[in-house]
C-alpha cells in the first residue's frame, strides 16, 4: 500500500465513521432518552437517500433550486415525518417491553420498505452531487481526493458538534437529559414531556434522513441500504456501549477504520471483520467501551 | 460457647469518592440477633449486600465458619449457608407458595442434568419447601399463587424462601417493612424462634421491634460504626442518642 | 385439572391432524406443511430462550443456517452419508456457535443483549456469504441426501417427500416432548425462576450464568435440527437461511402463538405460514400480492399491540369468558 492509498483510505475511514456515528447517535439518543429501541431507524436513512433521488428533479423543476434546497426540503419533511410518527406510533411504545418494541418497529421496517417499493420502485439509483462539490481537490502533491467526501465528513462533524452543543450547553438539552433520567420529576416542573419527546424523536429522524440524503451520491440508492446501516449501527452501539454518545463516536471511527482497511487488505473477509472486532471488544468489556455516557 | 458463624473485619466499600461503608466489623453468632440500625444512607443495605456477596467489598474481609469468602460470588455464599431477604419483596408472583419455596430449596439439590424428572415430584426439595413454609406460618397457603398474598404474607414467604435453602446465617433487610401490628408480632415471634439455630443480622427502622428482639445492636452513621453492643448500652450511649435516637428515649 | 387435560387434548388432536394431513393434502401442501413443521421446530427452540428463560435472542437464524451449511459441507460428494452421524454433527455445529455466542453475550442483558445476539448472527451470515467457507450468495447444493441405514437395510429414503414429511413430524414431536419434559424438570424450573427474577435466584444459590449458557446451547442445537432438516429437504442452502429477517420471523411466530407456551410456538409457526400464504395469494389481493410484506408488517404491529399474549392468550381469555370462570393471571413457567 502506497502512502497515497493509505491516506485516501484514512480519509475514507473518517468519512464512513462519521456518517455511521451520525446515524447511530440518533438511534442511541432515542433509546437513551425515551427508552425505545427503534429497528426502523435504518429506514429513515433509506428514506433520506430515496428522497435525495426523488426530490431533486421536482425541486429543480418547480423551485429551480439545487442540492441545498433539496436538502432543506428533505429536512423539513423529515421533521414532519418524525413528529407525526412519534404522535401516532412511537408514543405507544414507551411503556412497552423491549421485545414488543423490537417486533413493532420490525413490522414498521416492512411497512416502510413496501411503501417505498410501491411509491418509488425497487431500482438502484445514483445521485449526482452538486457541480461545485463534484470535483477532486489535491491534497499535498501525493494525490487528489473527492471534494464531496470531505463535504460529507464536514456535515457530519458539524451536526455532531451541534448535537453536543445543544445537549450539553443549552437549557433544552439539559431538560432533555433530565427527562431521560427522571420523567416524572421533569413533568412536575411544568415541562411538557410529550412535546419534548416528540422534538427529540423528530430530531433523531431528521438526523438519520439527513445522513441518508448527504450520503446518497457516495453510497448510491438501493433497497437494502436501510437494513444494512441499521445492523452496522447496532454494532456501533454494541461496541460503544448503549446510551453513550462518546462510545458511539469511538466505535463508529473504529468500525470505519476496520471496515475500510479491511476491504483493501482482506477483501474476502471484509464483512466479517467488524464483527470480529466486536467479539474482541466484548471479550474485554462485556457491556461495550463506555457505559451510558 | 456460642460459635461465630459470620465474621466481617474492616469491611469497606467505596463508590468513586464516596465512602459508603467505612471499616465496619461485626460478628454474627449462632443463637443471637444482631440488629444494624442507622439513618437512611448510613450504609446498612450496602453492608448487607457486601455480606451476602451481591456487592464486592473495596477492602476488608468476610469469613464464614472461618473460611474467607470475601471473593466468593453470591450464589456460592448462598450455597454455603448465607441466606438473605430483601427490603422490596422478591418472591415469584406467578408461582404458588409451595413452588416458591421448592425452587429455593432446589438450590441445595440442583441436579440440572436430570431433564426427564418432574421437579414437582422431587423428593428433596418438596418436603424441604413444605417444612420451610410451615415454619414461616404459611402452611395453609401452599397452593395459592404468591401474587395473591397480602403484603404481610409475602414478607413471610420471603423468609420461608430463605429458610428453604437451609441457611445458617440469615441476613434480613427490613423484614417488618410495611407491616401492621399483628403481622409484626407474628414476624417477631418467628424471628425469636429462628434465633435458636441461626445467626441473624437484621436491618430495621422499627425501633420498638429492634429493642425487643436484638441481642446486639450496631449503629451506623455515614458508613461507619458509631456504637456496638448490648441494646441497653447502646440506648444509653450519648453519642447514639444525639445522632440517631433523639434524647427522649 | 380440566385445563391440563384440555391442553393435552389439543396437542394430541394437532399431532393427529398432522399425521393424517398427507392423506388429504396435495403435494404442494405436503411440502408447505413440511416446511412449516421445520419452522415450528426452530420456533420451539426460541421459545426455550424467550418464554422459558427470558432471553430475547434475535439471532436464531444463525443456528438454523449454520447447521444447514454443516449438513451440506460435511456430506461427501459421491456417497450418501449416514443420517446417524450427519444429524448430530450438524446439530453440534449449531450448538458450538451457540456456545460461542452465549459466552460473549450472556454477560449482558436487556436491549443490549438483543443487539449483541443480532450482531453475532450477522457475523455468521457474513462468514457464509463472503468467505470461501460458504458458497457465496448462490449457496451450495447437497449432492446426495443422507440415509438412515442399519445393517444394510434402508430405513428412511429422504428423497421421498412423504418419508421426509413423517421424519420431520417425528422430529417435531420429539423436540416438543423433550422441551416439555425439560421445562418441568429442575433445570427448566430454574430457568423460569431466572426469567422472573435472576437476582433472587442468585441470592438463593443458583449460579445463573451456566444455566443460561446451557439453555442457549440446547436452543441452538434444536434450531440446528431444524436447519439440518431444511437442508436435507431442499438439498440446497444459501446465506438467506441466516438472515436476520428469519430471526425476526421466528420471534414473531412465538409472540403470535403466545409466549410462555410450547403449543404457542407451534401454533405461531402455522399461523405465520398461513398469513404468508394468504397475503401472497393473488386470488385475494391481486396486484398487491407482491407487496405482501406490507400486510405482514401491519399484521405484526397489530398483533403485538392488540394480542400481547398471542393466539393462545386470546383463546384462553375466550374460554374463561365462555365458562364464566374468574381468570387468575398466573402461569407456571412454560406450559405445554
Amino acid at each position: 500500500m502506497t502512502l497515497a492509498t493509505f491516506l485516501v483510505q484514512c480519509l475514507n475511514s473518517l468519512q464512513y465513521g462519521l456518517l455511521l456515528f451520525l446515524v447511530a447517535s440518533g438511534l442511541t439518543l432515542i433509546f437513551g432518552i425515551m427508552g425505545v429501541i427503534n429497528l426502523a431507524h435504518g429506514s429513515f436513512y433509506m428514506i433520506g437517500a430515496y428522497m435525495a433521488y426523488a426530490l431533486a428533479p421536482i425541486v429543480g423543476a418547480t423551485l429551480g433550486g439545487g442540492f441545498f434546497t433539496t436538502l432543506l426540503i428533505g429536512l423539513v419533511l423529515a421533521v414532519l415525518l418524525g413528529y407525526v410518527l412519534e404522535w401516532v406510533f412511537f408514543s405507544f411504545l414507551y411503556e412497552r417491553e423491549h421485545l414488543q418494541q423490537v417486533l413493532m418497529t420490525y413490522g414498521l421496517i416492512l411497512v416502510f420498505e413496501e411503501l417505498r417499493s410501491i411509491l418509488v420502485g425497487d431500482d438502484v439509483h445514483g445521485v449526482q452531487p452538486p457541480d461545485w462539490l463534484a470535483g477532486s481537490i489535491p491534497l499535498g502533491d501525493l494525490m487528489t481526493y473527492p471534494v464531496y467526501r470531505l463535504f460529507i465528513s464536514a456535515v457530519c462533524l458539524l451536526l455532531a458538534l451541534g448535537m453536543w452543543f445543544v445537549l450539553t450547553r443549552t437549557r433544552l438539552g439539559m431538560t432533555i437529559r433530565a427527562g431521560a433520567s427522571n420523567r416524572e420529576m421533569v413533568q412536575s416542573l411544568g415541562v411538557d414531556i410529550q412535546f419534548l419527546y416528540r422534538v427529540v424523536f423528530a430530531s433523531g429522524v431528521a438526523i438519520a434522513v439527513l445522513a441518508g440524503m448527504v450520503a446518497a451520491p457516495v453510497s448510491s440508492v438501493y433497497p437494502g441500504m436501510g437494513n444494512q446501516v441499521l445492523i452496522i449501527c447496532f454494532v456501533v452501539v454494541v461496541i460503544g456501549g448503549i446510551g453513550s454518545i462518546r462510545g458511539a463516536l469511538l466505535a463508529a471511527l473504529l468500525i470505519g477504520v476496520v471496515d475500510t482497511f479491511g476491504k483493501v487488505v482482506f477483501p474476502q473477509a471484509a464483512g466479517v471483520l467488524i464483527y470480529v472486532l466486536m467479539a474482541l471488544i466484548l471479550l474485554w468489556k462485556p457491556d461495550g467501551l463506555f457505559k451510558a455516557g | 460457647m456460642s460459635e461465630v458463624l459470620l465474621r466481617a473485619r474492616d469491611v469497606t466499600r467505596r463508590f468513586g469518592g464516596l465512602m459508603a461503608v467505612d471499616r465496619v466489623s461485626l460478628d454474627l453468632t449462632r443463637g443471637s440477633v444482631h440488629a444494624v440500625i442507622g439513618t437512611n444512607g448510613a450504609g446498612k443495605s450496602t453492608l448487607i449486600n457486601i455480606l451476602s456477596g451481591e456487592l464486592p467489598a473495596s477492602g476488608g474481609s468476610v469469613a464464614l465458619h472461618g473460611t474467607d469468602v470475601t471473593r466468593w460470588p453470591q450464589p456460592r455464599r448462598a450455597r454455603a449457608g448465607i441466606g438473605r431477604s430483601y427490603q422490596r419483596t422478591t418472591i415469584f408472583p406467578n408461582f404458588s407458595v409451595l413452588e416458591n419455596c421448592r425452587l429455593a430449596a432446589q438450590a441445595r439439590h440442583q441436579r440440572p442434568w436430570a431433564w426427564w424428572s418432574d421437579a414437582a415430584a422431587c423428593r428433596v426439595s418438596v418436603p424441604a419447601a413444605r417444612a420451610a413454609a410451615l415454619r414461616a406460618g404459611l402452611g395453609d397457603e401452599l397452593d395459592r399463587p404468591a401474587g395473591t398474598l397480602s403484603h404481610g404474607q409475602r414478607r413471610q414467604l420471603e423468609i420461608a424462601m430463605c429458610l428453604a435453602t437451609a441457611p445458617e446465617v440469615l441476613l434480613l433487610d427490613e423484614p417488618l417493612a410495611g407491616m401492621g401490628a399483628e403481622e409484626t408480632e407474628r414476624m417477631l415471634a418467628l424471628l425469636a424462634e429462628l434465633k435458636a439455630d441461626h445467626a441473624i443480622a437484621l436491618v430495621e427502622h422499627d425501633m420498638d421491634a429492634v429493642f425487643r428482639i436484638a441481642d446486639v445492636i450496631t449503629v451506623m452513621v455515614n458508613g461507619a460504626v458509631l456504637a456496638s453492643g448490648a441494646p441497653q448500652a447502646v440506648r444509653a450511649n450519648p453519642e447514639v442518642q444525639a445522632a440517631y435516637l433523639g434524647a427522649a428515649v | 385439572m380440566a385445563m391440563q387435560s384440555g391442553r393435552l387434548a389439543s396437542v394430541l388432536i394437532a399431532a393427529l391432524g398432522l399425521a393424517v394431513w398427507p392423506l388429504v393434502g396435495g403435494s404442494f401442501s405436503i411440502d408447505l406443511v413440511t416446511k412449516t413443521m421445520i419452522y415450528a421446530i426452530v420456533a420451539l427452540s426460541l421459545e426455550l430462550l424467550v418464554g422459558g428463560t427470558g432471553l430475547v435472542c434475535f439471532g436464531q437464524a444463525a443456528f438454523f443456517g449454520l447447521a444447514g451449511y454443516a449438513a451440506v459441507k460435511l456430506s461427501p460428494q459421491a456417497a450418501a452419508p449416514s443420517l446417524f452421524w450427519l444429524l448430530p454433527a450438524s446439530m453440534a455445529v449449531a450448538a458450538a456457535y451457540a456456545l460461542f455466542m452465549g459466552a460473549l453475550s450472556l454477560r449482558t442483558r436487556g436491549v443490549y443483549f438483543i443487539m449483541v445476539t443480532l450482531a453475532f448472527a450477522q457475523m455468521a451470515y457474513y462468514v457464509v456469504h463472503d468467505t470461501p467457507l460458504g458458497g457465496g450468495t448462490d449457496g451450495i447444493y447437497l449432492y446426495v441426501k443422507p440415509v438412515a441405514e442399519v445393517a444394510g437395510v434402508l430405513l428412511l429414503d429422504l428423497d421421498n417427500p412423504l418419508a421426509m414429511y413423517y421424519f420431520v413430524l417425528a422430529c417435531l414431536a420429539a423436540a416438543f416432548v423433550f422441551l416439555a419434559l425439560l421445562m418441568r424438570s429442575r433445570f427448566g424450573r430454574a430457568l423460569s425462576g431466572i426469567k422472573i427474577n435472576e437476582q433472587r435466584m442468585r441470592a438463593t444459590g443458583f449460579s445463573t450464568y451456566p444455566y443460561k449458557l446451557a439453555a442457549f446451547v440446547i436452543s441452538g442445537a434444536i434450531a440446528g435440527l431444524g436447519g439440518f432438516l431444511f437442508a436435507v429437504k431442499d438439498g440446497f442452502v444459501n446465506p438467506e437461511l441466516l438472515s436476520w429477517h428469519l430471526s425476526g420471523a421466528v420471534l414473531i411466530m412465538i409472540i403470535l402463538g403466545g409466549l410462555g407456551h410450547l403449543r404457542g410456538a407451534v401454533l405461531g409457526a402455522f399461523a405465520f405460514a398461513l398469513l404468508q400464504e394468504l397475503f401472497k395469494s393473488e386470488a385475494l389481493f391481486g396486484a398487491f400480492a407482491k407487496h405482501w410484506l406490507l400486510a405482514l408488517g401491519l399484521t405484526i404491529i397489530a398483533s403485538v399491540a392488540l394480542l400481547p399474549r398471542g393466539l393462545i392468550g386470546a383463546g384462553s381469555l375466550l374460554v374463561h369468558r365462555l365458562r364464566r370462570t374468574p381468570r387468575i393471571d398466573v402461569g407456571a413457567g412454560v406450559s405445554r
